[in-house]
């Protein structure tokens, strides 16, 4: 007679089934299970890793599938390491994510220290401050569109009412000189709230007590902040800058929808480059190797970012 | 400095994965500056060797 849920499930098991289990050991019993998880990873991640990596080092066309691939070793590489425009590219995505963290680092912890404040709709304004998040980025590289225009723009006339200068006479996303502040405003508008929400959890996590210990040491509130908001949320605000800058350095569609590139190739990020590679011009083996230069900057300023959350984590 | 070097010969993760974090970081700095295009070229080495020196070095002993 079983009486626990293993004897149970134990009993229940069909025959053959439960011949065939029994001999084997509780490793072989993980690694069975474990295996299908392994085998996905295999193939979703490490395989097309390999392939592109193999495929960087070809002349492999996509579009001419079954023409003779030729091994051109690292002249993929050299060529990318030596392009003055793919260099003008990589400094316009440094533009873009530094200008972007900063800001968006920036504003969005001043508003959760704000929001952190008890006060009456403090929900209201956090769901209205959060909206701009939940949005698709093509659909905000659209209106921002219409936002920039020149004649009709809500933007430009906004600008005019602040400086008093005619709102048709600039273009925000025609103008060389203004096109990479564009996409800085409107990322720094869209994501925000995401860098306000990882930092509203940090300030929110901070015991009263310790506010009140450092008030009954008559420590200013200037000193609070410095020895003991900063501080503590300094982890989280490490992560948001983390996952901001990973996602920025690949950022495509909203700058696509907003200004394509362009005006000329002034607002092409790294990932608009690589795509224009990849599927305009069909240089596969070329675009492998792109992806593979970027996928090592990627991973490496991800490392550090890690070593460095864990440090701080430790403190 | 000196324990910092001795560390290293000691082959402590610490300053490996300091050494590594200074070659990625510098090698991101010479792939996004707009000053000199021998730096861009030779960026991705830079990284490259940083990065697989941090994921060796990250299982040195602490």
């Amino acid at each position: 007679m079983s009486h626990t849920p293993i004897e149970r499930v134990a009993a229940s098991t069909p025959p053959a089934i439960a011949s065939r289990v029994r001999g084997l050991s509780d490793r072989t019993l993980a690694w069975i299970f474990v295996a299908p998880t392994i085998f996905l990873l295999l193939a979703v991640n490490i395989f097309p890793l390999v392939w592109t990596i193999r495929l960087s080092l070809t002349n492999y066309r996509a579009n001419r599938a079954g023409a003779e691939l030729e091994w051109v070793g690292l002249r993929n590489y050299t060529r990318i390491l030596t392009d003055p425009d793919i260099w003008q590219t990589m400094q316009a995505t440094a533009h873009f994510l530094i200008w972007t963290i900063l800001l968006q680092v920036l504003i969005g912890f001043t508003l959760a220290w704000l929001i952190n404040r008890k006060f009456r709709g403090n929900d209201l304004w956090t769901t209205i401050i959060v909206l701009p998040m939940m949005l698709s980025p093509a659909v905000v590289g659209n209106f921002w569109t219409f936002l920039y225009q020149p004649q009709i723009g809500l933007f430009n006339y906004a600008v005019s009412f602040v400086t008093g200068i005619d709102p048709s006479s600039f273009s925000m996303i025609g103008s060389v000189e203004l096109a990479p502040w564009a996409i800085v405003i409107v990322d720094t508008w869209m994501w925000t709230p995401f860098v306000m929400l990882i930092c509203l959890a940090g300030l929110r996590s901070i015991p009263d007590y310790i506010y009140e210990a450092a008030a009954i040491d008559r420590a200013s509130p200037w000193r609070q902040f410095w020895t003991i908001t900063l501080p503590m949320v300094l982890p989280f605000l490490m992560l948001a800058v983390l996952f901001r800058g990973i996602e920025n350095f690949k950022m495509f569609d909203l700058v696509v929808q907003l200004t394509g590139g362009g005006p000329g190739s002034t607002t092409e990020l790294t990932s608009i480059n690589l795509k224009r590679e990849a599927f305009e011009k069909w240089r596969t083996g070329y675009a492998s190797a792109y992806a593979i230069i970027l996928f090592v900057t990627v991973f490496g300023l991800a490392s550090i970012y890690v070593k460095a959350l864990n440090k701080v984590k430790e403190r | 400095m000196a324990s910092f070097v001795a560390a290293l010969l000691r082959l402590r993760r610490g300053p490996w994965e300091m050494v590594a974090s200074i070659l990625i970081a510098l090698g991101v700095v010479m792939l996004m500056q707009p000053f000199a295009l021998w730096a861009y070229t030779w960026s991705f080495l830079v990284t490259l060797a940083g990065t697989v020196m941090f994921v060796i070095v990250s299982h040195f002993p602490e």
